[in-house]
């Protein structure tokens, strides 16, 4: 079993940047400069590193170990997908550790989205102009790209609209989800985006992919967060108060399958975030409930995806995330069940979600700038994107 | 007019650009453009256990056999879900806003599901739910690509 061998012991961050705006650094910079300060926060050096484990868009790990002189590597494993992998690289650091394959493990991101690399035109194609982060022509594209479905926010809206029509799904709801998550930004130094957000600013946005307008959307930006995990035994030695991974799980159903870019999964579940199985499988190892989780950080590329994850991991009933956040439940400090307390991919940066690991260990060490009373379990997502879609639920 | 005349090419009004429609067919999704530019819409079928799948693929998902046959749709749907497209990602596409992408289930085919657009119509009036019809669209002198509009 998994279930506390390992722990989360430093964290570490560049600066945040919109984007194209950290150059002149380069992204193995970014990044060095995020697991040095991760390694720093531990006490430890890189020459205690010996593994990575990681998740898809970042830098090469052999280039990172050559940069900055780990000298051995014994573990070195990538999540498949996207974005989905966030939280679950972490848990995949946890599984190298227990395992006894590896015993310091760095997880990190990266990105650096200047000129024409934009996540955000991602399946445009070459004829497209969508840059260096498009998926290559494929057959299966070949589905898709010629409707002018070019991004993931379009892909998205899909979602959301089918939402709206089963479960009566407002643009008031998704609203709620933009103007806390950047409620919790404001007192935030690290965050870009630190202005009140009204609802009328809301509505009087430029509408991008109908129904999602450009506050459900979230940043576009450069910079590197790392997230350094060691065994239970020796994370009680180092700096900081161990920050135990409780469970972690990846996946999803197979007929989730690359989701946004086939539109085909069953109808069961078309109007979710696809992390229903795996979140089921997260309680089952960590041996508690939705009601035990005291913060939730939940990846938030776009903010029906947060509402479909509140229902996915029963946070609320299917279908009553619209009611629910309507009702004040996620906003810090007065609701039930606090979401995002550092920003989100939306007011803060998007790094790809690992900010979102970063704030649950600060929000379970107590020294999170929006502190959640007496946190003790934190619920992280990663992206509902293709499959695997990932989760940890940590505790102090 | 003659019968062996070809039929008239035409772009209904409110699809993407032609760029986007520059093709990678593997051997399996082939078959579907061919028909595709003979304007039939063809979804594959398994031999098997007769259930529908798309994209066309190797293997059905229910039993794993791969024997198929392409069974032409009349073309008439529901939309499934939809998003109105109000900001390019990339310039090509800034003259062609908005733009109506749908999700077409074909109710004959078992109910699977096409990525399309809605054409011919004002964008505001699509909704989830609404039937809608099989219209071709001529990218190219050997290149159409199945659009919908509002049956009716």
């Amino acid at each position: 079993m998994l279930k506390d061998r390992a722990a989360i012991v430093g964290v570490g961050a560049s600066q945040y940047y919109k984007r194209g705006q950290s150059l002149p650094q380069t992204n193995l910079e970014l990044v060095g400069k995020a697991i040095l300060g991760a390694l720093d926060d531990a006490g430890l050096t890189v020459r205690d590193v010996d593994g990575f484990g990681l998740y898809s868009f970042g830098l090469d790990p052999a280039l990172v170990a050559q940069t900055l002189g780990i000298p051995e590597v014994r573990f070195s494993g990538m999540l498949t997908g996207g974005g989905g992998g966030a939280a679950g690289s972490v848990g995949l650091a946890a599984a190298a550790i227990a395992s006894g394959m590896a015993d310091v493990v760095v997880s990190y991101m990266t990105l650096q989205q200047a000129g024409l690399r934009r996540f955000g035109a991602s399946f445009a194609g070459s004829a497209g102009g969508g840059g260096q982060y498009s998926a290559p022509p494929s057959p299966e594209g070949d589905f898709v790209r010629p409707a002018g479905l070019l991004g993931p926010g379009q892909m998205f809206s899909i979602l959301a609209r089918r939402h709206m029509h089963l479960y009566g799904t407002t643009r008031e709801h998704l609203a709620e989800v933009a103007i806390s998550t950047r409620n919790n930004a404001i007192p935030r130094p690290s965050a870009l985006m630190r202005a009140p957000l009204t609802l009328d600013d809301y509505f009087d946005a430029r509408m991008i992919s109908d129904p999602l307008c450009l506050y459900d959307y979230c940043l576009e930006c450069d910079g590197a967060v790392a997230v350094v995990t060691t065994s239970a035994e020796r994370a009680r030695d180092l700096r900081q108060k161990p920050v135990y991974v409780l469970a972690t799980a990846n996946g999803g159903n197979g007929r989730w399958g690359q989701a946004i870019t086939w539109m085909n999964m069953d109808d069961e579940y078309f109007a979710s975030s696809g992390h229903r199985p795996v979140a089921q499988r997260l309680y089952e190892m960590a041996g508690v409930g939705p009601a035990d989780v005291d913060v939730a950080e939940l990846y938030d590329h776009f903010t029906p995806m947060v509402l479909m994850q509140l229902e996915d991991y029963g946070l609320c009933p299917i279908g009553e995330s619209g009611p629910f956040v309507e009702a004040g439940s996620i906003r810090f400090p007065t609701g039930s069940m606090p979401v995002n307390t550092h920003g989100g991919n939306l007011s803060e940066a998007y790094i790809i979600g690992m900010t979102h690991v970063k704030e649950a260990v600060e929000q379970l060490r107590g020294t999170a700038v929006n502190q959640v009373a007496d946190a003790e379990i934190a619920l992280v997502t990663g992206g509902p994107a293709s499959i695997p879609v990932s989760s940890l639920l940590l505790r102090r | 007019m003659t019968d062996t005349q070809p039929a008239p090419r035409s772009r209904p009004g409110g699809a993407p650009p032609a760029e986007l429609a520059v093709l990678t067919p593997d051997s399996w999704t082939e078959p579907f453009w061919i028909a595709a530019a003979e304007h039939r819409l063809v979804v594959p079928r398994c031999t098997n256990c007769g259930t529908f799948r798309m994209p066309p693929s190797p293997f059905c998902y229910v039993c794993q056999a791969q024997g198929i046959d392409w069974v032409e749709q009349t073309g008439d749907g529901r939309v499934y879900s939809y998003t109105v497209i109000h900001h390019a990602v990339v310039p090509l596409m800034r003259d062609a806003l908005p733009y109506v992408v749908v999700v077409v289930e074909l109710p004959d085919a078992g109910g699977v599901r096409l990525v399309s657009n809605l054409v011919d119509c004002e964008p505001s009036s699509v909704e989830v739910g609404m039937p809608v019809r099989l219209v071709w669209d001529d990218v190219a002198d050997d290149v159409a690509v199945p659009r919908f509009t509002a049956a009716r």
